[in-house]
């Protein structure tokens, strides 16, 4: 049976590596990569939205995928 | 399910940022402790190739953070697109430079002797504010006042346009296009080149 999952989605390009997201991520899913931009990882995240509704660009979207 | 992280030392940071602006209200020449919130992170990044400071020291995003988040002063609304495109953002960068620049030829001025102190912050690079009651050191050679005025004011303009976009979208939205943080992703993208 297939299992539908929440997980964020960053769109990196407009990502300013301010860290907000990071900070406010319940399981640590969030990094920051080299300074550049939040990578996150997808095995950890658990969907929560926290990070979305900090963000200040608005990048951090909630996705329905196949577990 | 866990609750709050752990509070770190550096998470009351934003203690500082306040202080800081309200010494400057008392004491002008505290202006210049400012100068290290700008080679601090400069330093850090072309050194580490990260970004710790703002993601972790930031007194002023903290405050942001704080003001807009804990106590409820933002409307939490997206930011409009524009202002996160890298023409703003880059824009703002040079333009924030470039008024960096002709404060550090004021200063010069009056070190030169050219001008004469002028005892004023200067708000959103247009309005004087009288700021003479935060000067008492009048012995003291005049560019070193006049330099505390001139950074003292890009401190409170960033903090009036932060304090703006705060009320108007999301507590952090100074972040995006705040020109520290643009500068310390840029060195680290040179660096990842390197
Ligand atoms: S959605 Fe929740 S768990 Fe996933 S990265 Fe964002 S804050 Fe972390
Ligand atoms: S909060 Fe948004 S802009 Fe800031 S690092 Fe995270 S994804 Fe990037
Ligand atoms: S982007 Fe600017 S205000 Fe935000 S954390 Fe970085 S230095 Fe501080």
């Amino acid at each position: 049976m297939e299992r539908k999952r929440r997980k964020a989605f960053v769109e990196q390009e407009y990502c300013v590596s301010c860290g907000c997201c990071v900070k406010e991520c319940p399981v640590s899913a969030i990094q920051i990569v080299k300074g550049i931009m939040a990578e996150i990882d997808r095995q950890i995240c658990v969907g929560c939205g926290k990070c979305a509704k900090e963000c200040p660009a608005s990048i951090i979207t909630i996705r329905e995928v196949v577990a | 399910m866990k609750n709050r992280k752990k509070k770190h030392w550096y998470d009351y940071m934003w203690i500082v940022s306040l202080s800081y602006l309200l010494l400057g209200f008392f004491n002008i020449l505290f202006a210049w402790l400012g100068l290290l919130c700008f080679f601090i992170p400069l330093i850090n990044s072309a050194v580490k190739g990260n970004k710790a400071y703002c993601n972790r020291y930031c007194g002023r995003g903290q405050l942001f953070g704080l003001l807009g988040g804990t106590f409820g002063l933002s409307r939490r609304k997206d930011i409009p697109g524009w202002m996160k495109s890298k023409w703003f953002r880059y824009g703002f960068l040079i333009f924030f430079l470039t008024m960096f620049a002709q404060m550090l030829v004021n200063t010069w001025l009056v070190f030169a002797g050219a001008e004469s102190l002028r005892e004023a912050v200067t708000l959103l690079w247009t309005f004087k504010l009288p700021w003479h009651w935060a000067y008492h050191t009048r012995t003291l050679t005049p560019w070193v006042g006049q330099f505390a005025f001139g950074f003292y004011s890009v401190m409170l303009t960033s903090t009036v346009l932060g304090f703006v976009t705060m009320i108007l979208y999301r507590p952090r939205s100074w972040c995006v296009y705040c020109p520290m943080g643009t500068m310390t992703q840029l060195i680290c993208k040179a660096k990842a080149h390197e």
